[in-house]
């Protein structure tokens, strides 16, 4: 945090602003994907994901075995894709490599949701988070043990590099978490206008309803699971590139608690709003961000990383202005 | 009351009864003079749990205690008031830094300047503490958590279900960020400060008037070893607690909760004030979070910032679930069962690892599960003290084990524990008869 302040003392305010406001872009894109995440699966299967911590960690995992490691241990073919040790992949290597990080998750997603979630269908909502809770538990020890202390390396291509726009700096990993979040928004988007997403949007709307028209409700679900834990996956692999705090690696200390960071982006937009994960992500970072930046001068009193509870400080005051959230729908309460 | 059948209830009062008949009140009987045998280490009673924790169990079983006081709390406001909360942990906290600045032995108040200025060694910092006895520090700490409790309700007033879920998450954040600020109070974020000891003092004297804190005779009458002494003042307070909360269930105010539980906008109707009896749900249960953890952090001794997170407000949500929502048996059964089976696993695998060398039966067992960390030696549990590749230790399998029994209790056993305990009583209750 000090070293961040002096390097901005050097640079003018207007220079800070543009760093300031790019950062804050960025941190939104991480919070933008995994909220997306959540919506899908909230909305689709009214389910509140707190295993979410945990899964999109476990494809992040996935991203560093497959591009550090080559191949998964305790199997017998390696990855052919992988490069040379001590080298990284080229960029469109790599996406490549995201891409099936990805797939492996949503694969994880499908597991989890025909093991775990289809026998509670009907179940109190309560209890359906209450499982994912233990889901989170279960895997969080291996995710954990894959990564040590010392982290494990993403082989981003492009590192810690920046670009020098007129004296601000802004590293090239914030315009890919922006890129990648857009990317990924706007299919999102496009994807409730396909067949299946209007499936989807009829499931979460009414599902004995929508059994009758004869859509397969259990399909619908293990989409929306494989979806989401696709996104939230994304968004850890995001946040891994430098100069996201962990630099370029899958930490233990800070991925276990990126999708609860965002919990604060969900409430703020509503759970079960796509428009409103996107525009909570992006007012939470901001708020994150400038907090951190513009009130640095009080570090002292407010406590060092007071920056991070600024999400959950702005999620109380909104609660007590809008209870749903921006865009969230009222729970119609009946005696 | 008679020797009746389950649920048979013939009036009122029995019904609201704590023990509405003679063979549970036998039951209880028992069950008490065993916990105190056990306690004094009878022989035959305390091989059961020297069998299952091994020969120190009263320490394990000990520290559970307090937890299971806090459970009692968070099992009236999601249990009874229907208010799901995962911010127990933050109440905890509350009590036992009110504890802690009481009754901690800290430097004159002067030395607690409210904000620190620079970081520095903070075990040399001053510490803030009035080193006051047990008696005001434990009453102390449940009705600061409560006042607390009170405060943050109109904020959890305004949202329901799975909302107030992810509110009473951001409590604990905005908690662990408090425990980062206030090093005065709380000590290192990472290694915590002392917390008072659990001796029975009349104001600051130097020997105390009952001793907790080391072997020795109590009241020239019965010589008890340290653990054993705070083993029976926690489970007193345990049993004062239990029927405080049974008390409070089956009367008026319990029953204005469980309406409320039960349907909210109903219950208002009725002629009970929803916003009223919800806050006290919130105080009750925040009173119970602050005893027990004030009485952990003694137990305990020392406690960092970051033991109260998110995963105990789980562990707490954990033991309801599994041990069976609503119910007082049914928390008890929880608490023991998610605080003690980790200890379980640990001591049955160091059993199994000394089978390794015994060649008996075990052997081959211990040899497929457990790996010293040589190299050709494979199994899923490392005791090594080098982790070779993806093993795990015993401290992550239990991670790992416990969230794989939230999820199996909860799809196939709704009602936990006690519901698996209903189910044996209801088929004994026709027994011999199918129906």
């Amino acid at each position: 945090m000090i070293t961040a302040v002096l390097q901005f003392a050097q640079v003018g305010a207007g220079a800070t602003l543009i760093q300031t406001l790019v950062k804050a872009l960025a941190l939104g894109s991480v919070y933008v994907l995994i909220a997306l995440g959540f919506v899908i699966i909230f909305k689709a299967t009214q389910v509140l994901n707190f295993a979410a911590g945990a899964l999109s960690m476990a494809g992040a995992m996935f991203m560093t075995i497959l591009i550090s490691d080559g191949g998964f241990p305790l199997l017998p073919f390696a990855n052919p894709l992988a490069p040379a040790e001590g080298e990284t992949a080229g960029i469109v290597l790599f996406f490549v490599h995201v891409l099936i990080a990805l797939a492996l998750a949503a694969i994880l997603g499908l597991v989890i949701e025909r093991v775990a979630i289809r026998p509670m269908v009907g179940q109190p909502l309560f209890a359906m988070a209450v499982i994912t809770l233990g889901i989170e538990i279960a895997i969080r020890p291996f995710n954990l043990d894959a990564t040590a202390l010392e982290g494990r390396q993403l082989g981003v291509p492009w590192g810690a590099n920046s670009w020098d726009w007129g004296g601000a700096v802004v590293p090239k990993s914030y315009l890919v978490a922006v890129i990648v979040a857009a990317i990924a928004g706007v299919s999102v988007l496009f994807f409730f206008r396909t067949k299946l997403g209007v499936a989807m949007r009829a499931v979460a709307f009414d599902q004995e309803a929508a059994m009758a028209q004869g859509i397969n409700v259990g399909r619908v679900f293990a989409i929306a699971w494989a979806m989401g834990t696709a996104l939230a996956a994304l968004g850890a692999i995001v946040y891994g590139m430098a100069p996201f705090p962990p630099g370029g690696s899958v930490s233990q200390e800070i991925h276990p608690l990126l999708a609860l960071r965002v919990l604060p982006v969900i409430v703020l937009g509503g759970l079960d709003s796509v428009a409103g994960a996107i525009y909570g992500g992006l007012i939470i970072a901001t708020a994150e961000v400038f907090a951190g930046q513009y009130l640095s001068q009080w570090n002292s009193t407010l406590g060092s990383g007071y920056s991070t509870i600024v999400p959950y400080l702005v999620m109380l005051f909104m609660l007590l202005v809008k209870p749903y959230g921006l865009f969230g729908t009222p729970e119609i309460r009946r005696v | 009351m008679a020797f009746n059948r389950p649920l048979l209830r013939t009036s009122y009062e029995q019904d609201a009864a704590i023990f509405p008949s003679y063979t549970q009140k036998g039951m209880a009987a028992v069950f008490g003079v065993v916990l105190v045998l056990m306690g004094l280490g009878a022989p035959y009673i305390s091989a059961v749990p020297e069998f299952f924790l091994g020969a120190t169990w009263i320490n394990p079983i000990t520290n559970m205690l307090p937890l299971a006081i806090a459970a009692l709390g968070i099992n009236i406001l999601v249990g009874v008031t229907g208010q799901v909360s995962l911010g127990h942990a933050f109440f905890m906290g509350v009590g036992a830094y009110t504890a802690v600045a009481l009754g901690g032995n800290g430097d004159e108040w002067q030395a607690c300047v409210p904000f620190h200025e620079e970081i520095g060694l903070l075990e040399e910092r001053g510490q803030c503490g009035l080193g006051l006895p047990i008696w005001v520090w434990l009453p102390f700490s449940g009705a600061v958590a409560a006042a607390v409790g009170i405060l943050v309700s109109p904020a959890a007033m305004k949202v329901r279900g799975l909302y107030l879920a992810i509110v009473t998450v951001g409590l604990v954040f905005i908690g662990l960020h408090l425990g980062r600020m206030f090093p005065e109070y709380a000590g290192d974020f990472e290694s915590g400060r002392k917390w008072p000891t659990l001796d029975f003092k009349l104001w600051k004297e130097e020997t105390p008037l009952i001793e907790f804190t080391e072997d020795g005779t109590w009241f020239g009458l019965i010589h008890l070893s340290e653990e054993q002494k705070q083993y029976f003042l926690l489970m007193a307070l345990l049993g004062g607690f239990i029927l405080l909360a049974k008390n409070l269930v089956r009367s008026r105010t319990g029953r204005a909760l469980q309406a409320i539980r039960d349907r909210d906008i109903a219950a208002e109707v009725m002629g009970v004030p929803e916003f009223q009896y919800k806050r006290l749900g919130f105080a009750i249960s925040s009173f119970y979070a602050g005893i027990g953890g004030a009485l952990w952090g003694s137990y305990l001794g020392r406690r960092s910032p970051v033991d109260w997170s998110l995963f105990l407000s789980v562990d707490f949500i954990a033991i309801i679930l599994i041990g069976g929502a609503g119910t007082i048996a049914g928390t008890m059964l929880g608490a023991v069962f998610v605080e003690l089976t980790p200890e379980v696993v640990k001591h049955r695998t160091e059993w199994l690892a000394e089978q390794i060398d015994a060649s008996n039966i075990f052997t081959p067992v211990a040899n497929f599960l457990l790996t010293t960390g040589e190299s050709g030696d494979f199994g899923p549990i490392n005791i090594g003290t080098v982790a070779p590749g993806w093993t795990m230790s015993v401290f992550q399998w239990n991670f790992v084990i416990y969230g794989v029994l939230i999820v199996i209790f909860l799809i196939f056993e709704p009602l936990g524990l006690y519901g698996i305990w209903i189910k044996i009583r209801n088929y004994w209750k026709r027994w011999p008869f199918s129906y």
